[in-house]
């Protein structure tokens, strides 16, 4: 209760950009507002009925004015959208090397999931200044994984991956919120999110242990599932053969293509019919309330692994 | 002054069932007026209770379900049993057929209709807050209204369902009233602001209404029924829901400051003694608002997972639909240069609204920016944002133009001295209450959290005080308008020195509000070179 916070860490170099932009914002608020009140009082007391203050100056061509302030407004505000959606175009374009983590908001946790095979909860463990993506899925309703030192925020909607990407520059220890309305215990689905050095982060991924990578848990899954059983060779149906095919483009029997990420492997196991591959029948059944979403996430990191380059996932 | 009052509106029947029969638009607003000072005070019950509990980082009053029902009662009465009718149901109902020289509105039969219906939604909602309320958020965002909630989900929808009728049916009226009824030589542009003001909210009463309508069938279907709509689980996609509420619930926030805003027009010209500064820009912003604000839905959700293109587009619309607003503002400014300014009760209230409007107006830019919307939406940077434009701007409104007519409503005078000081500690509570919550969303305080990590607790802790300020500065009037009301002065004819038609009849006005049909011949807000009224229409 002592001291009075009034600005938050930052702890990425974007997060100093967005500081920028809205000190920018609140200068012109400043000065706006400051203009506005000040006009408030200053007529107020020159103009109050009993001054004899000079009212002998009536404006009359008031079309000066409106177009002067319409135009000045205008030409503001298009500068701050440009400002605000250059910034925001920036969250839309992750690297393509970056750290990838699964991570899983239910009602009440966040659950994240490293290539590593190391899983927490309610924490989120990153290196410093290493660009990390996560993937994120919901379990049940919708959440918001919110790191406000990262100024970033990404709702996760039930029934598609979300993904967002930051690379922090600050070690420390920093809020994890969910900021989505979700139920009973909205308010304490978080935690934290460490950001540590290299070595740190390399001791602390040792000490998870992490018994088997995600990929390696994604094959366990692909064989249980019965997935293999297809779409490996020497199966009984004629289903297509994974290897390679992650991150590279589909032909659809509809005669559209489309790019082998993880929302389209996900979405084939959940609803195979709606997008199948040119030349083969659309015999798949659908694993849609049959798998979690922890387990889609290592069937996911699975096929990346054997994808052309390897996968990220594999590392 | 203490002559047996004249034949007036309120004399001319008694009984209970004059009143719940009537079909005098100025009855009907009254019987608005009493229904939305109770939920008025029910919403604002629920908002005590909310600072209460968020004075300590933890549970402070109860579970986090009983926060949880806290807050979505809050919003859901506040939302649709008090804001959106509040101005438009009560003084636009009263006021618009007198500034425009007509018997009533059009459909008087429809209006009372309205009421009713209001009511009825008004009922079935309290009833499922009491039998233990819901805990969607009012929001009722998918897929957690259908399968997730606990409570009265069916019934609370219901009821506001019920209500969207009223706006409905109020919309239509207006719209009709204010074009077929219009006095001889009352143009267009002879309309008062708040006239036009109403109109404008009018159209996006009736246009936007059937859109929330619409949307809340489809809930309950998902939710009863188990049809997919919205939920994943059933094949539904949770962001239809969104684009279909916020398509009706953005322009509701314009159903709720246009009006506000058309009486701050009234107010502004009035105690300065001046025409109002642009007329034709005012009014001409008030249609933009309305048009615009149907293409600005999208900003609610720039991190809910929709189109990048989408969000680039809706945050361009979004600094569009400021240019009006701002321009208002300049035009409330101008006109007091040069004026004869007074400082009633009616002025303070027009003050503190253009000084918190300007204030809700740009951080709503901060809002649009879209990388600072990442970072401080769902925080109380929102929360304060909307408050700043809803209270701060709304409600002084309803209250500028409640202390404005009350004198023609009522036909009593209230003590100016004690109306002054509520308007200025309403100010200064609303100041101290909001304020903080600036400051705690850009911390990344998110809302809707019961419990809260400890630093952010000092800023609760002042928000809290000042709320208590703020419902002092809202309960007062309750006091001095009863006060008024049993001993008050009676009040002239034009107390305010004013020039609308309004106040060319008695306070209060006879049934018919005219005695003859006025003949307007000059644009509102005329004056002398001395500050003398020139009315609209010669009376008599």
């Amino acid at each position: 209760m002592a001291s009075f916070p009034w600005w938050p860490q930052a702890a990425s170099g974007y997060a100093s950009e967005v500081d920028f932009l809205f000190g920018s914002l609140l200068v012109i608020a400043a000065l706006t507002s400051g203009l506005v009140f000040f006009l408030l009082l200053f007529f107020a007391n020159k103009y109050r009925h009993t001054s004899n203050a000079d009212r002998s100056g009536t404006t009359k061509k008031t079309w000066r004015w409106e177009i002067g302030w319409t135009t000045a407004s205008l030409l503001i505000f298009v500068g701050l959208a440009v400002w605000g959606a250059n910034l925001y175009v920036h969250l839309y374009n992750p690297p393509p090397d970056a750290l990838q983590i699964f991570v899983v908001g239910k009602q009440w946790m966040w659950k994240a999931e490293h290539p590593g095979g190391q899983r927490e909860i309610n924490e989120l463990h990153v290196p410093v200044g290493q660009d990390v993506r996560l993937v994120l899925a919901s379990q049940d309703v919708i959440h918001s994984f919110y790191v406000p030192a990262l100024r970033i925020k990404q709702d996760v909607v039930p029934g598609r991956y979300e993904t967002m990407w930051f690379q922090a520059d600050k070690v420390g220890r920093y809020h994890l919120f969910c900021a989505e309305y979700c139920g009973t215990d909205h308010a304490h689905m978080g935690g934290w999110v460490t950001v540590m050095d290299a070595r740190a982060y390399g001791d602390w991924l040792k000490a998870q242990g992490g018994e088997m990578t995600l990929a390696d848990q994604g094959q366990q899954l692909f064989r249980r599932y019965g997935c293999s059983g297809c779409h490996e060779s020497g199966g009984t149906v004629r289903a297509p053969q994974l290897e390679g095919v992650f991150g590279s483009p589909v032909p659809l029997s509809n005669g559209s293509v489309v790019i082998a990420d993880d929302k389209y492997i996900r979405d084939s196991i959940l609803d195979p019919k709606a997008q199948v591959a040119a030349g083969y029948a659309p015999v798949m059944p659908t694993f849609a309330g049959q798998i979690s979403e922890d387990d889609l996430a290592k069937l996911v990191a699975y096929i990346e692994s054997i994808g052309p380059s390897g996968g990220r996932a594999a590392r | 002054m203490l002559a047996p009052p004249n034949l007036s509106y309120l004399n001319a029947k008694t009984g209970i069932r004059s009143w719940l029969l009537t079909t005098d638009h100025k009855r009907i607003a009254l019987l608005y007026f009493a229904s939305i000072t109770f939920f008025f005070a029910v919403g604002g019950i629920a908002a005590t209770l909310i600072r209460f509990e968020l004075i300590t980082p933890g549970p402070t009053l109860g579970s986090p379900d009983f926060y949880n029902r806290l807050f979505t009662m809050h919003g859901i009465i506040m939302v649709w049993f008090f804001l959106i009718p509040s101005i438009p149901a009560t003084m636009g109902n009263f006021m618009i057929p007198m500034m425009i020289g007509a018997r009533d509105l059009a459909f008087p039969r429809l209006n009372l209709a309205s009421w009713y219906f209001y009511i009825a939604g008004g009922i079935v909602t309290i009833t499922a807050l009491l039998l233990g309320g819901v805990d969607t958020g009012w929001t009722f965002y998918e897929p957690y209204s259908t399968f997730y909630a606990t409570g009265y989900v069916i019934l609370t929808v219901f009821g506001i369902f019920l209500s969207g009728f009223s706006s409905i049916l109020t919309g239509l009226n207006f719209i009709v009233t204010t074009h077929k009824l219009r006095a001889p030589g009352m143009t267009w542009y002879r309309l008062p602001v708040f006239v036009w003001s109403t109109y404008a909210t009018s159209l996006i009463l009736v246009l936007a209404t059937p859109v929330l309508a619409m949307t809340l069938i489809m809930l309950l279907v998902e939710r009863v029924f188990h049809v997919g709509i919205f939920s994943p689980q059933l094949g539904g996609d949770p962001l239809l829901f969104q684009h279909m509420f916020w398509f009706y619930s953005h322009p509701a926030v314009y159903i709720m400051i246009l009006p506000s805003m058309g009486v701050i027009s009234e107010l502004v010209p009035v105690f300065a003694r001046k025409p109002l500064f642009g007329y034709e820009f005012v009014v001409w912003c008030s249609i933009a608002i309305a048009g615009i604000g149907f293409l600005v839905w999208g900003h609610h959700m720039f991190v809910a997972g929709q189109a990048l293109y989408a969000s680039l587009a809706f945050s361009f619309l979004s600094y569009l639909v400021a240019v009006p607003s701002a321009v208002k503002v300049f035009n409330w400014i101008a006109t007091m240069h040069e004026g004869w300014i007074h400082f009633d009760a009616p002025m303070l209230y027009a003050f503190g609204f253009i000084g918190l409007f300007t204030v809700g107006g740009l951080t709503g830019l901060f809002l649009a920016a879209l990388a600072v919307d990442v970072h401080v939406t769902d925080t109380y940077f929102v929360v304060a944002h909307f408050h700043y434009i809803m209270v701060g701007g709304a409600v002084m409104g309803y209250f500028g133009g409640l202390h404005y007519w009350w004198p023609k409503i009522t036909g009593r005078l209230y003590p100016d001295y004690w109306a002054r000081f509520a308007a200025i500690l309403a100010f200064f509570g609303f100041n101290l209450t909001f304020f903080p919550q600036f400051i705690l969303g850009y911390l990344g305080m998110p809302r809707r959290y019961q419990s809260y990590p400890p630093e952010f607790q000092v800023w609760h802790v002042l928000s809290s005080a000042g709320a208590s300020i703020l419902a002092v500065g809202y309960a007062l009037p309750l006091f001095y308008f009863s006060w008024s009301i049993l001993k008050g002065k009676r009040a002239p004819a034009n107390p305010w020195h004013a020039t609308g038609l309004e106040w060319t009849t008695p306070s209060p006005p006879p049934p018919a509000n005219f005695e003859e049909t006025p003949v307007v011949i000059r644009p509102p807000y005329q004056y002398d070179r001395e500050g003398n009224p020139l009315m609209q229409a010669d009376n008599g």
